[in-house]
């Protein structure tokens, strides 16, 4: 008898349950390959695994310490909670922990390394975890106690989602970016159009983005409620780990005759650079349509668009030019290996030109933890992920969203604009690098 | 399991940062945590709440990050059940990991007030306003949440199946 079709996630599912077939609904206990916490979520993740019982975590090359948010520690309590994280790991002799100059924020520090592979099932205590889905693992956030008991046994419980298809497709405008492609999806389904579900990206405009494009769309499928995002790898996929695999790994795809709970279809060639409004990332409106709104703080990081491709846009939009007067630019490389590289690419010298300030890789300002944190009534354009109430600092604060060039272009003219404001309309470099 | 206390009435999308601000997560005691509970949304709610008081909220509670300290500030603040017409799908999963019950009835959450006296049976899954004299039924928890909440959350569940196990 055929088997009966399945999508990319249901067959990643179904391989860490081992079993041939899983359907939505499915309450399964499934195998990690890789469990991963942060200077958050680790100290409570620890406790919990340590009031199982158990002295060993289950694998040592499979549990992943990041302390990435408030670090290097910005408080007395923060290096408190790092403190927590170092000595769990040299006593459990992790062989991935991150110290500080190293470090770089988990979600696109991860992929570098090649410590997360296409087939995969990653679970982390940080709700971004979902970013791996753009390489075809499934991923996704849990908590720390669930962190803990995987931990310890190297299992989870969960629910095999329903899948929602999102075909894209169409000639990609300037400047438009994947942030823009995930920003208009939130917009058109809300932040609970995909609770509980997995959301799979096709068509042939993601087989054109580059990996930080990708990871930038899957990032977000939390803020849509989804439990994962997900791309079939291909050749661009394969390319970049090429170098990177530390473990063998597995290629699945989904069935032509899979099932979903719903198909949407989006032409791409009508979106335009996107700007998700204060308070919630799907209040969604494209950038010529938002009108006068001067901003205080621009911050280009994150693990949505902390990528070096994201540095690159910033890079052409600010080179030769001034930030405005009335405002601060804030410029965070996700990883040591993308400052490392911005700063070989002459990027770096641009942005500190320009009079941006450029930091060490850490989350700070993207939940208002540090380096950058809002006070009352300021307004900030960042390419981080949630404008939600006081996300950035001061409830009274403001948050917009957008993609890099976006973010850039605002940041000279000190209000938010289009790229082509200040940048030659239809001039050399107005695509998003790497997309083909 | 019956519960007992105030209705603290909310919105729809409550969103984690609104239930605990990132500037507090530098640490993760329960005690300290409570004390700044949906500060920025509701500042009088930490004041007011009593043990055993219930939240209400609008659709898709607790959608955000995966802060367990969300679920762990509001139980620790004395919150003893949270009714909502649903829930983000990490707050859902970390509450009943910590043994905080979570309810979905549509039908509650419009129709109690801020304020009312609610008497909640978690078996039964009734949710009865004492103040108005209605009754509302949730959707059943799954067995598996119940033998969860039973035990206290999953760590103490997974103590509890590895001392069986080492007795058998
Ligand atoms: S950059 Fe922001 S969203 Fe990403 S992991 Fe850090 S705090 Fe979370």
């Amino acid at each position: 008898m055929k088997n009966s079709p399945m999508t990319i996630t249901e067959k990643i599912l179904a391989a860490h349950v081992g079993e041939k077939t899983v359907s939505p609904g499915e309450l399964i206990e499934v195998r990690i390959d890789l469990a991963l916490a942060n200077d958050i979520t680790a100290p409570l993740a620890i406790q919990a695994f340590s009031e199982i019982g158990v002295q060993k975590v289950f694998n040592k090359n499979r549990v992943v310490l990041v302390p990435d948010h408030f670090t290097p520690a910005k408080d007395i309590p923060s290096a408190e909670q790092c403190k927590i994280l170092r000595e769990f790991a040299k006593a459990q002799r992790l062989s991935h922990f991150f110290e500080i100059g190293q470090c770089g924020i988990e979600h696109v520090l991860l992929p570098e390394k090649g410590l997360v592979l296409p087939g995969e099932l990653v679970i982390g205590a940080d709700s971004h975890t979902c970013t791996y889905g753009g390489m075809g693992a499934f991923s996704t956030g849990v908590g720390s106690t669930d962190l803990g008991a995987a931990m310890a046994t190297g299992k989870l419980w969960l629910k095999v989602p329903e899948s929602l298809k999102f075909i894209f497709y169409g000639k990609i405008n300037p400047w438009v970016s994947g942030k823009d492609f995930i920003l208009h999806t939130i917009g058109d389904i809300g932040v609970d159009g995909a609770r509980y579900q997995a959301m799979e990206f096709c068509g042939e405009t993601i087989r054109k983005l580059p990996m930080s494009g990708r990871f930038t769309m899957a990032n977000m499928a939390i803020e849509a409620g989804g439990k994962n995002g997900i791309m079939e790898p291909d050749e661009i996929t394969l390319e970049f780990i090429k170098t990177r695999a530390i473990r063998p790994y597995k290629i699945y795809r989904s069935d032509r005759d899979a099932h979903y709970a719903e198909v949407k279809e989006y032409d791409v060639s009508k979106i335009h650079p996107l700007v998700a409004l204060p308070h919630i990332p799907s209040n969604v409106r494209d950038v010529r349509e938002v009108g006068k709104v001067e901003i205080d703080q621009v911050v280009i990081g994150s693990c949505t668009n902390g990528h070096l491709d994201d540095l690159r846009v910033a890079g052409r939009i600010l080179k030769g030019k001034k930030v405005a007067s009335s405002l601060r630019l804030i410029i965070l490389p996700a990883t040591q290996e993308i400052y490392r590289q911005a700063l070989k690419e002459g990027l770096i010298e641009i942005f500190i030109l320009a009079g941006a300030a450029v930091s060490t890789p850490t989350c700070g300002p993207c939940l208002g933890g540090h380096m950058g944190v809002l006070a009352e009534g300021e307004r900030a354009l960042a390419t981080t992920n949630r404008n939600f109430r006081g996300r950035m600092g001061h409830a009274g604060s403001e948050v917009y969203l957008s993609g890099p060039a976006v973010a850039a272009a605002s940041a000279i003219k000190g209000r938010i604009c289009h790229p082509e404001e200040v940048m030659k309309k239809g001039g050399k470099g107005s695509r998003i690098p790497g997309v083909k | 399991m019956k519960l007992e206390g105030r209705i603290w009435k909310f919105g729809s999308d409550i969103d984690t940062d609104a239930i605990i601000p990132a500037r507090y997560l530098n640490q993760s005691d329960p005690g300290e945590l409570a004390k700044h509970a949906m500060e920025d949304e509701r500042p009088e709610f930490i004041k007011g709440v009593k043990k055993g008081d219930i939240l209400l909220a609008d659709k898709n509670f607790g959608c955000g990050s995966s802060r367990e300290h969300a679920p762990l500030a509001l139980k620790a603040a004395g919150i003893s059940c949270i009714i909502a017409k649903s829930f983000a799908r990490i707050f859902f999963r970390n509450s009943f990991n910590l043994g905080l019950p979570l309810l979905e009835s549509s039908e509650a959450s419009d129709s109690i007030n801020d304020g009312d006296r609610v008497r909640v049976d978690l078996n039964r899954g009734e949710i009865i306003d004492q103040t108005q004299n209605k009754k509302f039924s949730a959707t059943p928890i799954p067995p598996f949440m119940q033998e969860l909440l039973q035990d206290g959350g999953l760590i103490p569940h997974l103590r509890k199946k590895r001392l069986n196990r080492g007795r058998r």
